[in-house]
């Protein structure tokens, strides 16, 4: 295709590249920006387009709130244990749903499947009545348990992918050198997979960590606000907003998840070609 | 996750085009269910008991005296009928509605755009549209939501001070005061995010389309354009059907962006959609049994929009 365009189409498309490129990465490249200026050229009539002779006062103004790292203990916390608690399960059901035939298989698949449309604000009323019930508000096993609930159906399905890219016979051929079934999968098929398991667990850390609606639900309290809910509080008009403050901790929050998603990306999508595959 | 981080869920993308071979060995006995047991009980108690009490919950009267420990009165339809005689919630309705096939129309013909433009660009553009994609798609929701409050600040942000310079009067212009351009605002940050999505996915899609088609379509006189309308697209129709359900599904629940705003300056009533309207009734308000039976419109809503898709993908993994 690209071979055969004339000329003027493809100038054409070029420019729209860059158009294109502007407008995906200018703000990812503006918050980055006034997050190094200082407060007097961020309230000026005229934007400052480079941050020559920058300040980190704005990052200071952050960090030396006390609040930041409240929220960044609550998020991780939060995060860990979801990740955790999600790769387990939805790695023992990923095995199941791969490595055996048994009646309900077909039905539990399909089930993941549906779950994956229910919209988080069609439950969450129900959801808040519950942790009420059993106290779960306002802690990190009730948030962790709602996210969960997100994480697993994702995980199972590219982990089926992951658990289907390693071929059953390389187990088997183990298994008739002597090796028990379960040392066989811990031997052979385990460490295969970690790359894929990495690539899920990072997954669903990104998931977890970004998440907002659940977080306002369940942690009311403001000692309990995880990161995303911390910093949607800078952007109350009624106390005046400082941009500098806010750019800096969206920063803060934003360059690990880019780092994070930049290297796993390539994986991930190899993972779900790999389970549409062979699955 | 659920997360209105539209994010990189392509989980569901790959269902469409999964094709199932039976597995390997028979389970013995019980150990497949052994495994699955964890995951069932876990989603059965996050997932599956709150939905069985929704329902309950959407037959009480459940305020603000409930909560207090009065004993909830089973209503009967009640909570509905108050609702659909109520034309606030047809307006949420229709709104969230509009706004979901809006934002689904544009993202996905603006990422398909992207798409096809991609294969006309030279290497190096090619590449550096990749990354500005890359970058917006890694960046986490809330922070793209503060960086686009800030583009669109009424006194310092750099849009209303672009618009001035080209002569328009955008001199302390409030986006968020009035609802269509506060959905607009909420419209341009939930596509930019989007995108990134459509576009590779679609760019992946496109690259599997044989060369020879479309070389046939050009000697039998087909155009450009004839050749994408009735080669090109046809040819990734399934990619396409899976993109448009993830976009219809995503942004039924936008959430979070809608939530900031109005806690930016947006007025709440006229802005709600569904999501915050169930958060605002039940969290905020305390009506927790009017706030569940919304509730259960929205899951109803949810079905109704994506059956027709789900009929496909799930006749796709039975075969």
């Amino acid at each position: 295709m690209a071979r055969r365009a004339s000329a003027p189409v493809r100038i054409g498309a070029n420019l729209a590249g860059v158009a294109i490129f502007l407008a995906c990465a200018f703000p990812v490249y503006w918050m980055v920006n006034t997050s190094l200026l200082p407060r007097r050229e961020i309230n000026a009539p005229d934007p400052t387009w480079v941050p020559f002779g920058g300040s980190f006062d704005s990052y200071r103004r952050v960090l030396s709130g006390g609040r930041f790292f409240d929220a960044l203990w609550m998020s991780l916390g939060v995060t860990l244990a979801t990740v955790a608690i999600s790769i387990t399960v939805a790695f023992l059901a990923a095995l199941a749903v791969t490595r055996f035939r048994f009646p309900g298989r077909k039905g539990f698949i399909i089930t993941l499947l549906l779950i994956q449309m229910i919209p988080v604000e069609g439950l969450f009323i129900s959801q808040f009545k519950m942790l009420e019930g059993i106290h779960l508000l306002n802690t990190i096993a009730g948030l962790t348990l709602v996210y969960v609930a997100n994480v697993v159906p994702f995980s199972v399905w590219t982990l089926r992918g992951f658990v289907a890219g390693v071929p059953f016979e390389l187990e088997e051929a183990a298994m008739i050198d002597g090796c028990s079934r379960f040392q066989a999968f811990l031997k052979v098929t385990f460490p295969l997979l970690a790359p894929g398991l990495v690539a899920t667990g990072v997954f669903g850390f990104i998931q977890a960590w970004n998440e907002f609606t659940l977080a306002v639900v369940v942690m009311t309290r403001e000692d309990k606000k995880t990161l995303p809910v911390w910093q949607a509080g800078f952007l109350d008009v009624n106390r005046g907003i400082d941009w500098g403050g806010v750019m800096a901790g969206s920063t803060l929050i934003a360059v690990p998840v880019i780092i994070f998603f930049l290297l796993v990306q390539g994986r991930m999508v190899s993972g779900l070609t790999a389970g549409a595959v062979k699955g | 996750m659920t997360t209105t981080t539209s994010t990189p869920t392509a989980a569901p993308a790959a269902t469409g085009v999964t094709v199932e071979r039976p597995p390997r060995t028979r389970g013995p006995g019980g150990l497949p269910y052994g495994l699955l047991l964890p995951a069932t009980v876990l989603l059965a108690l996050s997932l599956g008991y709150p939905l069985v009490r929704q329902v309950g919950l959407s037959f009480q009267e459940y305020g603000l005296a409930q909560q207090f420990g009065r004993p909830a009165d089973f209503v009967g339809l009640d909570n509905y009928r108050a609702l659909v005689s109520d034309t606030y919630l047809w307006k949420v309705l229709l709104r969230t509605v509009v706004f979901c096939l809006v934002n689904a129309g544009v993202t996905t013909v603006l990422g398909m755009a992207v798409a096809l433009l991609m294969r006309l660009m030279a290497g190096p553009v090619r590449l550096l549209v990749q990354v500005g994609l890359l970058l917006a798609w890694a960046m986490p929701v809330v922070a793209s939501l503060t960086v686009w409050q800030w583009l669109f600040d009424t006194q310092y942000g750099v849009i209303n001070w672009t618009l001035s310079r080209l002569g328009a009067d955008y001199e302390g212009h409030a986006w968020l005061l009035h609802p269509m351009s506060f959905f607009f605002v909420a419209t341009v940050i939930v596509v930019w995010m989007s995108v990134p999505f459509v576009a590779f996915t679609g760019y992946a899609a496109l690259t599997q389309v044989s060369e020879d088609l479309t070389e046939a379509a050009e000697l039998d006189g087909a155009s450009s354009w004839q050749r994408l309308r009735h080669v090109v697209l046809p040819a990734i129709r399934p990619v396409l059907l899976i993109i448009g359900l993830l976009q219809i599904i995503w942004d039924l629940r936008v959430f979070t962006q809608i939530y900031v705003l109005q806690q930016a300056g947006g007025v709440t009533r006229d802005t709600n959609l569904l999501g915050t309207y169930i958060y605002r009734l039940g969290i905020g308000g305390g009506d927790f049994g009017t706030a569940a039976a919304v509730a259960m419109f929205m899951l109803a809503l949810t079905v109704v929009l994506t059956a027709p898709y789900v009929h496909t993908m799930l006749k796709a993994e039975e075969d």
